[in-house]
């Protein structure tokens, strides 16, 4: 059993962001950059089922710039055995990462590949299914809960109204929700271990994939704020206001 | 051209969001086709073609569609393509399911979650966990967009389109359904409610957050709603769960009680009409976005607001 975990280096969820003012885009030239807090749980799980004998080899993958490198040794710290950067000037859209992560999928052969459910940057919620698509794989999205079992596995998906069980054929892709695991820190020994694990590099043109944007970015604006409130001495003064001056009671 | 919309439904009733995601639908512009998959589905194709400005309802039911699971739904909806310039799926779990699915296999970058319509080709969504806005055009040959329901009304419902049963291709199935876990609850369904009372981490237990927050949310008839760290901290199930990776809400009004504000819960909340914050600490970022704010315990202002309500 071989897992491929999909990772993506995108501004620290502590970071605040701001929007260019000349409205091009957002600037994060000096953010600090992170793991997708999803794809962690994806890789902890990976990892979680290499320890418990189920799997036999975690390769971590990635798009993006040389600097991506920081996420594949992360990483590999956690516990990946080996690493593969998929080289690309700006990131692609979800439609060509998943192009470039199919490929990877063919020629590696992975049974089970490892998503996390959305990335914090572009909320897209869309590259693990689309992987999937292009493989004619099964997918089960938003997972909290993985049992592997020969060919199959039960996967317990976060969905509106509750939990969904399904059972999916495998290779599958699955694509992982919060509660699934609380991933590891690496501990300084295995960062230093990791340094000598393989880190695969290749460009994207090198797999003969378009990855021109499909969608053409006209604006990126700040959201309209909020007015600030006021505040209330306690619950007699909120419930009137919100009876005769909000209307909603 | 025309455009086909994805209904969420559980066979029996249609959900709001479907509702709301052909007002975004009606915004785009053309014949707009609601597509039902499901099995035993009449129930929900009828609530369907009561949605004004629909010009037909396609039912498609089969065994494998029951549950709509991803592959199979996928498949029938790019089977239906050809006809429709347009898809359009509310971004429920089922639409953020199975929408990308269906546009890998057209070979059509998705939008995903839009607020806005600003052309038939133009959207406004949110990125950054809503902290900026981006208008993008499509420049694919179709268009495939999933709708955040909170930022658009329901339609209304005097139509009569009439219902078609579409016939479905049997394929081997790569998943099986197994079950459903579902809580069942007479609170108003959290997405669509126009009252949401939401509890976080400062409740500091699963007991005190039932014990606390569900009595005001019955008084006032309202959804119950969590904050991410009272989710992870086990006070309160997952599907509660309001932010970026959450559910997105848009209530009239919205009381964060204990929630200290943090921008992914923001991000699930911040188009309310109302927000109220009741909260100890008075720096903490909730405020900056409430309407009314209370600086106090919630542990004793939560009683005191059931008592008075």
């Amino acid at each position: 059993m071989k897992i491929l975990v999909a990772i993506k280096r995108v501004v620290d969820h502590n970071v605040k962001i701001r929007v260019k003012s000349d409205g091009s885009g957002v600037d994060n030239s000096n953010a600090k950059m992170s793991m997708n807090p999803f794809d962690e749980i994806a890789l902890e799980e990976a990892i979680r089922l290499k320890e418990a004998g189920k799997a036999d080899e975690v390769v971590a993958v990635t798009v993006g710039g040389l600097a991506a490198q920081d996420v594949l040794r992360t990483a590999l710290a956690m516990g990946a055995d080996r690493a593969i950067l998929i080289k690309a000037d700006t990131i692609p859209e979800p439609l060509s990462v998943a192009k470039l992560l199919a490929a990877i999928a063919r020629s590696e052969t992975p049974d089970l590949m490892l998503f996390g459910k959305q990335a914090i940057d572009d909320d897209c919620n869309q590259t693990g299914q689309m992987t999937s698509a292009l493989l004619g794989w099964s997918q089960a999205t938003f997972v909290s809960h993985i049992v592997l079992d020969g060919d199959r596995a039960r996967a317990t998906r976060e969905v509106d109204g509750g939990l969904q069980v399904i059972e999916v054929t495998l290779p599958s892709i699955m694509t992982v929700d919060l509660r699934l695991n609380e991933p590891r820190y690496a501990s300084l020994p295995n960062i230093m271990k990791a340094k000598k694990k393989p880190l695969e590099e290749m460009n994207s043109a090198d797999l003969g994939i378009d990855i021109a944007p499909r969608l053409r970015v006209i604006a990126t604006e700040e959201p309209s704020g909020r007015k600030s409130g006021i505040t209330l001495s306690g619950m007699s003064e909120l419930i009137d206001k919100l009876k005769v001056e909000a209307g909603v009671l | 051209m025309a455009i086909l919309l994805f209904a969420d439904h559980d066979n029996d009733v249609l959900f709001d969001q479907t509702a709301r995601a052909m007002t975004a639908a009606l915004q785009i512009g053309g014949e707009i086709d609601v597509l039902i998959v499901g099995k035993n589905a009449q129930g929900a194709a009828q609530a369907a073609s009561h949605l004004t400005g629909v010009r037909k309802v396609l039912l498609a039911e089969g065994d494998a569609l029951e549950h709509r699971l991803a592959e199979a739904s996928a498949a029938l909806l790019v089977s239906l393509a050809p006809h429709y310039a347009t898809l359009v799926a509310p971004a429920t779990t089922s639409g953020k399911n199975i929408f990308p699915r269906v546009a890998a296999f057209l070979d059509v970058m998705q939008v995903s979650e839009i607020v806005e319509v600003v052309a038939p080709d133009t959207f406004k969504r949110p990125i950054y966990a809503g902290n900026a806005i981006q208008t993008v055009q499509v420049t694919d040959a179709k268009i495939i967009v999933t709708v955040r329901t909170a930022n658009f009304t329901p339609t209304a419902q005097d139509g009569h389109a009439p219902v078609e049963s579409i016939a479905i291709s049997d394929t081997p199935p790569l998943s099986t359904f197994v079950e459903n876990r579902f809580a069942s609850s007479d609170r108003p369904e959290l997405s669509s409610a126009r009252l949401v009372i939401s509890g976080g981490r400062a409740l500091g237990s699963e007991e005190n957050f039932r014990r606390l927050i569900l009595p005001v949310a019955d008084k006032l008839g309202a959804a119950v709603g969590a904050s991410r760290a009272a989710v992870d901290a086990g006070y309160a199930p997952n599907d509660w769960q309001v932010g970026q990776t959450g559910k997105i809400v848009a209530p009239d009004l919205y009381l964060a009680c204990g929630i200290s504000g943090a921008i992914q819960h923001l991000a699930g909340m911040k188009d309310s009409k109302v927000i109220v914050a009741i909260n100890k600490d008075a720096d903490a970022p909730i405020f900056q976005v409430a309407d009314y704010g209370v600086v106090g315990d919630i542990f004793d202002m939560l009683p005191e607001l059931e008592s008075k309500l």
